[in-house]
């Protein structure tokens, strides 16, 4: 697996070859700094650590500007773990960029998506709600209905579908096609959308 | 979000095009795909209103035809769009010109800014 952080920008469109219109997301890819590299010898499996976005060394701790400085970086804001990382060996402070995506080829993106609060049934699971708002009905248009019998089981079933805070989770988009690469700007351009806030973090794997 | 906005022309092409507003009277061609042929459209009327802005730009285009009223929304960064023609300079007093719907025949004509159409001349 290969793979990179980035920073959603935005979403856009673009005209493909046949004059549509494709909407797609900007996301500034890399460049990214290895800071670690993880061998099966030595913790058990193979992987590499990649760090993205700078931050200043007064918002950084003792252990980490050690780290960062084994690397001969500066510190960083976001930084994870790439296993069985594909292509050539990498080293400590090796630069990956975004000429590592290639125009037309499917990538996945991984990305926490936008917190939505406390939310209702109907919107947290897709329940169709109640329905029609006559024939005696009111105050349970968006309401979950039964949720369960009576004196058998006389209790509710565990994993039971309710309300509750809905989003702020990770989720993974798969194969979304790379509609254009500027690898001098460090941008990447998918088509659809990726989970988050413009400024969200996301991981771009392949 | 103006850093956004220059990435924005820079994935996507602006053609350059006469300088146009509401109130304008525009003749379009505009490329239609029928199945595997390609041929050019005349879209001639008067422009309601430009929406948006740098490659996201749109502009509304409205005529009568046959007793009907005919609106259409061009994307001025469309690969499309051919030509805009300017065949009058319209004197108008807002930037959208919603008011011509309800308007018909004579109450529906706009006045002609003979102003702009020397400076054009000159030009």
């Amino acid at each position: 697996m290969q793979g990179l952080i980035g920073k959603k920008l935005g979403m856009t469109s673009v005209y493909n070859a046949d004059g549509r219109n494709i909407p797609c997301t900007v996301i500034e890819a890399g460049p990214c700094v290895v800071t670690q590299i993880k061998t099966s010898d030595k913790e058990g499996y193979d992987a590499i650590q990649i760090a993205y976005d700078d931050k200043k060394e007064k918002h950084s701790n003792a252990c980490e500007l050690g780290h960062f400085k084994k690397a001969k970086t500066t510190p960083k804001r976001k930084v994870i773990e790439v296993r069985d990382f594909d292509g050539e060996e990498k080293n400590l402070g090796d630069l990956l960029t975004a000429e590592m995506f290639e125009e037309g080829e499917w990538v996945d993106v991984v990305g926490t998506t936008k917190g939505k609060g406390f939310q209702g049934v109907v919107k947290r699971h897709g329940f169709a709600g109640v329905g029609g708002q006559t024939h005696g009905q009111h105050n349970r248009q968006r309401k979950p209905g039964s949720i369960g019998a009576c004196s058998t089981p006389s209790r509710v079933f565990k994993g039971m579908r309710m309300g509750g805070r809905t989003g702020n989770d990770r989720v993974k988009v798969a194969n979304l096609r790379v509609l254009k690469v500027l690898a001098d700007k460090n941008l990447i351009v998918v088509k659809g959308s990726v989970p988050g806030h413009k400024g969200a973090y996301v991981i771009i794997e392949k | 979000m103006d850093a956004f906005k220059t990435i924005e022309s820079e994935i996507k092409e602006l053609k350059q095009f006469p300088e146009f507003k509401a109130g304008d009277t525009v003749n379009v061609s505009y490329k239609i795909k029928e199945g595997e042929k390609e041929r050019v459209q005349q879209f001639q009327g008067v422009v309601l209103q430009r929406r948006s802005n740098g490659v996201n730009e749109t502009f509304t285009v409205r005529k009568i035809s046959n007793g009907v009223g005919v609106e259409r929304i061009f994307p001025l960064s469309s690969p499309f769009l051919e030509e805009i023609k300017i065949l009058k300079r319209g004197k108008v007093r807002r930037a959208r010109l919603f008011y011509l719907r309800e308007k018909s025949g004579k109450a529906a004509r706009i006045k002609e800014d003979y102003r702009k159409k020397e400076e054009k001349a000159e030009a």
